[in-house]
């Protein structure tokens, strides 16, 4: 049996991890609030870009726009949207999965990364880092979505890869986030929900919508604003998910940490309970041995 | 003005719902010119250019720099889905007035590897935040 001293030590470090552990699961439950909040927000202005994508792609079947047609290259971009620090459970793990499990020849992707975690992850494993944006993963804007975006576009009008992906966690409700892999660009015909009813009289109204200026105009100025937006709201989610997680995975540390305390206290009693027992049977073995 | 010729606004950003209520007209800057929008429009998806935003109210008119983005215009409602819109309260004079010099000087000076867009669209920029708080 472990001596008192060696369990009395032990379990004073397991309190001290339990502190952190705690203190870790407070911070991460009022960013997820403030996610959630900020979600929340931004909700109306998808909802509302969806609408006008839907009825745009609705009109425009047949036109010479590279968003909208199917890859020449099987080069894919690929958006890693992962966290800075670790202690988050199989949040950063789960992402890169999607890659490393995936179908994809992992020379056939170029990784955008978002958060350090998932570059490293990936780099280890041999995937190529195109590009590494990781300060967005702490504190983002629109305008940094923006430049992001813009980036990808740029290989991708240029015909460098063929398909651009997004790979984030989506923050389903405080207890779920599913690793999702969204394709962003092109945007083929038939793979986007059809009926839409913006005016509310009960009928799909995608014929009615007139576009200044004229549709493939159109299509190539709101295109790139609809992947911004699809950036954005990933980057919002994915710091909610990522909250969430770490969320849960300090609560059952510090749950755990006190289950092992517990353990730990009934040893350091029952050594405690020895080592008097055992002072006791010499002291009378010797006075034994006087009389 | 009577009641039946006011319209629903809605201006959205990715960070928040910055204006809602009624208005008789909406005024804004596109890439085909400024319009002016009133009730019972045809359906129509516009591309917005950096201008100045008038919004109709029925006691008082109400501006704001509305910088990109794309408007939504339906029968009843106008949805304008901006990246970047502000009110008058939160434009920083100076910073406008620098920003605009700085354009100017660029564009003036048609240095190696410049820009000529983005310089272009900061510019326009500048002179729409001032112009708002004119």
């Amino acid at each position: 049996m472990a001596s008192m001293r060696d369990i009395k030590r032990r379990k004073a470090g397991i309190q001290s991890t339990q502190q952190i552990t705690k203190a870790m699961k407070l911070v991460s439950t009022v960013k997820l609030q403030r996610a959630k909040t900020r979600a929340l927000q931004s909700k109306v202005y998808f909802n509302s870009m969806y609408q006008t994508v839907t009825s745009l792609l609705a009109k425009t079947g047949n036109i010479d726009v590279p968003y909208i047609k199917p890859a020449e290259t099987t080069r894919k971009a690929v958006i890693v949207l992962t966290s800075n620090r670790g202690l988050a459970g199989g949040y950063n793990s789960n992402i890169v999965k999607l890659l490393t499990q995936g179908e994809w020849p992992k020379e056939d992707i170029d990784v955008y990364a978002i958060g350090k975690k998932g570059r490293d992850l990936l780099k280890r494993r041999g995937y190529t880092i195109k590009a590494d944006h990781s300060e967005l993963s702490d504190e983002f804007c629109y305008g940094d979505a923006i430049k992001v975006c813009n980036e990808v576009m740029k290989s991708f009008e240029a015909g460098e890869v063929g398909e651009i992906y997004l790979a984030y966690t989506n923050f389903k409700n405080t207890v779920s986030h599913v690793p999702t892999l969204l394709k962003l660009l092109p945007i083929l015909p038939g793979e986007f929900g059809e009926d839409i009813d913006v005016d509310g009289d009960g009928l799909p109204d995608k014929l009615l919508m007139n576009f200044e200026p004229k549709d493939e105009e159109a299509l190539k100025m709101i295109i790139p604003k609809y992947v911004t937006s699809l950036i954005f709201g990933a980057l919002i989610e994915a710091d909610a998910s990522e909250n969430g997680a770490r969320m849960q995975a300090m609560d059952s540390a510090t749950n755990n940490a006190e289950e092992m305390i517990g353990e730990l206290t009934l040893k350091y009693n029952r050594a405690r309970q020895g080592s008097i027992t055992q002072e006791l049977t010499e002291i009378i073995a010797g006075a034994e041995a006087i009389s | 003005m009577s009641e039946e010729n006011f319209f629903d606004v809605e201006i959205v950003t990715p960070e928040r719902v910055f204006y809602r209520g009624k208005v008789s007209m909406v005024e804004f800057n596109t890439t085909e010119g400024e319009i002016g929008v009133y009730k019972k429009h045809i359906p129509t998806t516009v591309i917005l250019e950096p201008g100045i935003l008038t919004l109709h109210e029925e006691t008082q008119l109400k501006n704001a720099a509305l910088h990109s983005g794309f408007a939504q215009i339906l029968p009843d409602k106008v949805t304008i889905l901006a990246e970047l819109v502000e009110w008058p309260a939160e434009i920083d004079e100076e910073r406008a007035l620098s920003a605009r010099t700085r354009a100017e000087e660029r564009l003036n000076e048609k240095a190696e590897g410049l820009d000529v867009d983005r310089a272009n669209i900061a510019l326009k920029k500048a002179i729409c935040r001032l112009n708002v708080l004119k």
